[in-house]
């Protein structure tokens, strides 16, 4: 259902304002999205000036510079530091991408980070990603097959292996499907376009036997049809994918099949 | 985190903080010109019903749907019938999954606003 406002719990009050640093002339404005779970109050945003002549170039450094040098309370999920775990995704600057790969440098005027959008916030920066990962799950993410094994491996074709260019390179973080204000509204059984993705992964993967029982598991008024080409998903997807265009593949097999 | 309470979890604000994109605006822009096209046909339907009713019923209707206000509303309506129009194209195009890649996609979505607003201005020349 569309609920346009936030919940009472939800609703965003000031915060705190943290000292500068002494002695630099290059300072940024960081605005950051927080809540502590070991408390009853409603979200802050806090105020962070960071150096950025001594801070790295990417929004993931500066949150690692603030953690350290300024607030170490600050929570925020990170690994790999070069866009291929996914595991940093938030809302930067309006939009959602990973802090790792995103440049301060990309950014008029002062940033304000939030976790992804319309999730149940854990601590600070990091959502709770149960349901999306349970979706995921749900369109079964791995190779189905009915005949019997082959002798060495599934063989796969240059131009089928051609048709997954686009799909696997998916890091699953989420971007894309908090971007979406059909997976805001109906997010509890629309899928989202990253767990539509990889279930079109799947569908086209020649070596697939399951390609039926996979459209039929998704011909649902919310599971695909929720979608409805906004097109958010594609816009702000950090690795440069289409899960739009997936969806609208899928969209275009089920029709195929009835007619 | 089966350990944990989930119960009093904010939930993370979204459409406040979400920067408009060529995408979306274009996308729930067709959905409000659909609606308001329904309001709009009403009045093109009630002001034929006055026509059928009485010249007095007639006058009152006619007077309001070419008040200024009124004027206003039936050249929104306009708009709004080409917006929709040619947003309703761009989906039969997308449903085919073609043109569907970003830069291509906005380019469309420029192409329907600009679109839009040029044929409201030629039909109301050519009106």
């Amino acid at each position: 259902m569309v609920q346009l406002a936030l919940p009472k719990n939800s609703r965003i009050k000031k915060g705190k304002t943290w000292p500068k640093p002494n002695g630099s002339t290059h300072l940024r404005k960081f605005q950051i999205y927080r809540w502590n779970p070991d408390n009853t109050k409603n979200p802050t945003i806090d105020n962070y000036f960071v150096d950025m002549d001594t801070c790295g170039p990417m929004v993931l450094d500066v949150l690692i510079k603030i953690k350290n040098e300024i607030d170490p309370t600050l929570t925020f999920r990170r690994s790999c530091r070069e866009g291929i775990c996914g595991s940093c995704a938030m809302n930067i600057d309006g939009i959602n991408t990973l802090a790792c790969i995103y440049g301060t440098d990309e950014i008029k005027g002062d940033v304000k980070i939030y976790p992804l959008p319309h999730m149940p916030v854990v601590k600070d920066l990091i959502p709770d990603l149960t349901h999306f990962y349970a979706q995921h799950a749900s369109i079964m993410p791995w190779l189905e097959t009915k005949t019997n094994l082959p002798a060495k491996e599934w063989q796969q074709s240059i131009e089928d292996r051609k048709k997954l260019d686009g799909l696997y390179e998916c890091v699953m973080c989420a971007s894309c499907s908090t971007s979406c204000p059909s997976y805001w509204w109906n997010g509890d059984r629309y899928l989202g376009p990253a767990a539509l993705l990889h279930a079109y992964r799947w569908i086209i993967d020649s070596r697939d036997e399951a390609t039926g029982e996979r459209l039929d598991d998704l011909e649902d008024p919310f599971k695909l049809y929720r979608c409805h080409t906004i097109m958010n998903c594609t816009k702000t997807c950090p690795k440069g994918l289409n899960p739009a265009k997936a969806i609208a593949e899928i969209k275009k097999m089920m029709l195929e099949r009835t007619v | 985190m089966a350990d944990v309470n989930r119960g009093n979890r904010p939930l993370s604000p979204h459409l406040t903080i979400y920067r408009p994109q060529l995408t979306s605006v274009t996308s729930i822009l067709t959905r409000i010109t659909g609606n308001a096209l329904i309001v709009a046909s009403l009045l093109i339907v009630w002001w034929f019903l006055a026509a059928s009713i009485s010249e007095a019923y007639f006058d009152i209707a006619n007077s309001v749907l070419s008040s200024w206000f009124g004027t206003l509303v039936l050249i929104l309506s306009v708009w709004a019938l080409w917006y929709h129009l040619l947003a309703g194209v761009r989906h039969l195009i997308w449903d085919n999954a073609l043109l569907m890649d970003i830069t291509t996609a906005e380019k469309l979505g420029w192409i329907v606003i600009a679109g839009s607003l040029l044929c409201t201005v030629i039909t109301l020349v050519i009106l």
